[in-house]
């Protein structure tokens, strides 16, 4: 009996998991052994490791990178401090709000910030540094995603710090550790975890984000996003496309590899 | 120590400021009558008159409503018969690949999602518009639901399962008078997360939207393209204060729950 209603809620389920979880991966690598004639070929993984998407892998992933360190190094102390406010939940939802706003927005927010005549320019004026081109630099890139992804960051490195019970730090410091010693030896191991699961959500994102590099970085940066996006929407080459897609999907599950199996690495 | 307790105040205070900066800047010229992001000229409300009155504009933020409405309200459904279909597993193995599976959208970056979708559309041989981003929403929604549902049931326990069958209750009567009213919160917790992924995404529905369906996210991408238009700005400003409604709607359906569901997987 037991069975026989459990079957009834996993057909639905299950449909929805062939249908849009496994059928678009098989299509995904389907559609990369194919090239731009509509053949079937290798020709899209030769052109992978050709010098052009190498290059434009790795400046992705350095991109990536900085952003997920600098978000971090924003995200850890204001968490951090966060925990120790009298009401933490609420400062923790004002944190978020600004996370559940339209991202295309605040990316047009800067638009109008980091503009030739734009409130950034107008405070260097005031400062007599004089105008400069923000807009469209590596510089306003890394700026407005980290400025997107702090949220993000924030939230599970808070439930970390949340969790860790005061009396270790309590133990730590009776028992003659420094503050920055009982940070590094106490805290920081114990709320490993949320800084780990905190950087894969930031670090996947910002290696596919196509919107912020054609708003803000005006084309100049192409991450493996852009480039996905190109080939789908722009040139049509959907094999290309396909192709780079497969291989963010395989950098993903290493990612998800190394931060996602808690259980085990305890 | 008084000392350094007022850095540490400042520097969050720094971060909020640098946090609604751009936001409080978008509403502020919102209401600029020299119709740039500088140079405040004047008061007026003609940003907003104009929005108003441009039908266009209108027809797409309905458009995003009804998508959002109905892509939680059918994945919430779906979202409920998957957690329980999960919650009867027993073999922790198959759990935990069911469980895999249903993270597989969570995790997967946007562009990836929105392409291979794009394929599948276009593979099955459906038409790119309407019944195609509604299609997507449904699917990128559904793993949400399951996720903001799951955790209620395991609270839940067998054995009260258990004592309505032996009292006579039919699967049916144990679904409606059992289950359901238990996981009531969560249910409401996985539709309310699913409007809000609706209503924000932008990437997915970008690559299945084809030409004549627009949704907001799309319509304001494809206007910043072109430069700055102080509609933007004031459109803006109208979807803060609804997203402001929608957070504290949240927060008193979750704060009646006792404990944030949404917020965090918090045990």
């Amino acid at each position: 009996m037991e069975t026989r209603s459990r079957n009834l809620y996993l057909i639905p389920y299950v449909l929805w998991i062939a249908l849009f979880v496994i059928t678009p991966i098989l299509l995904i690598v389907y559609y990369s052994f194919i090239d731009i004639h509509g053949n079937f070929s290798l020709i899209n993984y030769q052109k992978f490791f050709t010098p052009v998407y190498l290059k434009m892998t790795l400046s992705s992933f350095w991109y990536a990178f900085l952003i997920t360190a600098f978000t971090l190094i924003v995200a850890y102390p204001t968490a951090f401090l966060l925990t120790k406010t009298k009401y933490k939940h609420l400062w923790l939802l004002l944190i978020i709000v600004p996370s559940w706003i339209n991202l295309l927005l605040k990316a047009y927010a800067f638009l109008g910030i980091f503009g030739t005549f734009g409130f950034a320019n107008a405070m260097l004026e005031v400062f007599g540094i004089g105008t400069k081109q923000i807009l469209f630099t590596d510089f306003s890139f890394i700026f407005v995603s980290v400025y997107i992804f702090i949220p993000f960051m924030i939230l599970p490195i808070f439930n970390a710090l949340d969790k860790l019970n005061p009396t270790f730090v309590d133990a730590s410091r009776d028992l003659g550790a420094s503050g920055w010693t009982t940070f590094w030896k106490v805290i920081v191991p114990l709320t490993i975890d949320g800084v780990k699961s905190g950087c894969q959500v930031v670090f996947i994102p910002a290696l596919s984000l196509f919107m912020l590099t054609r708003l803000i970085a005006g084309n100049r940066v192409i991450t493996l996003g852009t480039a996905v996006e190109q080939h789908f929407l722009v040139t049509q080459d959907w094999g290309m496309g396909s192709t780079i897609a497969v291989f963010l999907v395989i950098i993903m599950a290493v990612i998800m590899f190394f931060t996602g199996n808690r259980k085990r690495g305890l | 120590m008084k000392k350094k307790f007022k850095l540490s105040n400042l520097y969050l205070v720094v971060i909020f400021i640098i946090l609604y900066v751009p936001i409080f800047y978008l509403m502020f010229y919102s209401f600029n009558s020299g119709g740039k992001m500088y140079d405040f000229e004047g008061f007026t409300l003609d940003w907003y008159k104009e929005l108003f009155q441009d039908s266009r504009l209108l027809i797409i933020v309905l458009n995003t409503i009804i998508i959002a409405l109905l892509s939680a309200g059918i994945s919430t459904v779906l979202g409920i018969s998957g957690a329980i279909a999960i919650w009867y597993v027993r073999k922790v193995y198959a759990k935990n690949f069911l469980l895999s599976l249903n993270n597989v959208l969570i995790v997967s970056p946007d562009v990836i999602i929105g392409a291979s979708f794009l394929i599948l559309f276009t593979f099955v041989g459906i038409k790119l518009g309407f019944t195609s981003v509604l299609l997507s929403h449904i699917a990128f929604n559904v793993p949400i639901v399951v996720l903001m549902v799951l955790p209620k049931l395991q609270e839940m326990g067998a054995s009260l399962i258990d004592a309505a069958r032996d009292l006579g209750a039919s699967r049916w009567d144990v679904l409606s008078k059992v289950v359901l009213p238990y996981i009531t919160p969560g249910i409401f917790a996985g539709f309310f997360m699913a409007l809000t992924y609706s209503l924000d995404d932008f990437a997915v529905t970008f690559f299945v939207t084809g030409n004549g369906f627009t949704t907001l996210s799309v319509e304001i991408y494809s206007l910043a393209r072109r430069g700055i238009s102080l509609n933007i700005n004031a459109l803006s400003t109208l979807l803060f204060v609804f997203t402001l409604l929608l957070v504290v709607g949240y927060y008193f359906i979750t704060k009646r729950n006792a404990r944030p569901i949404g917020l965090g997987a918090r045990k």
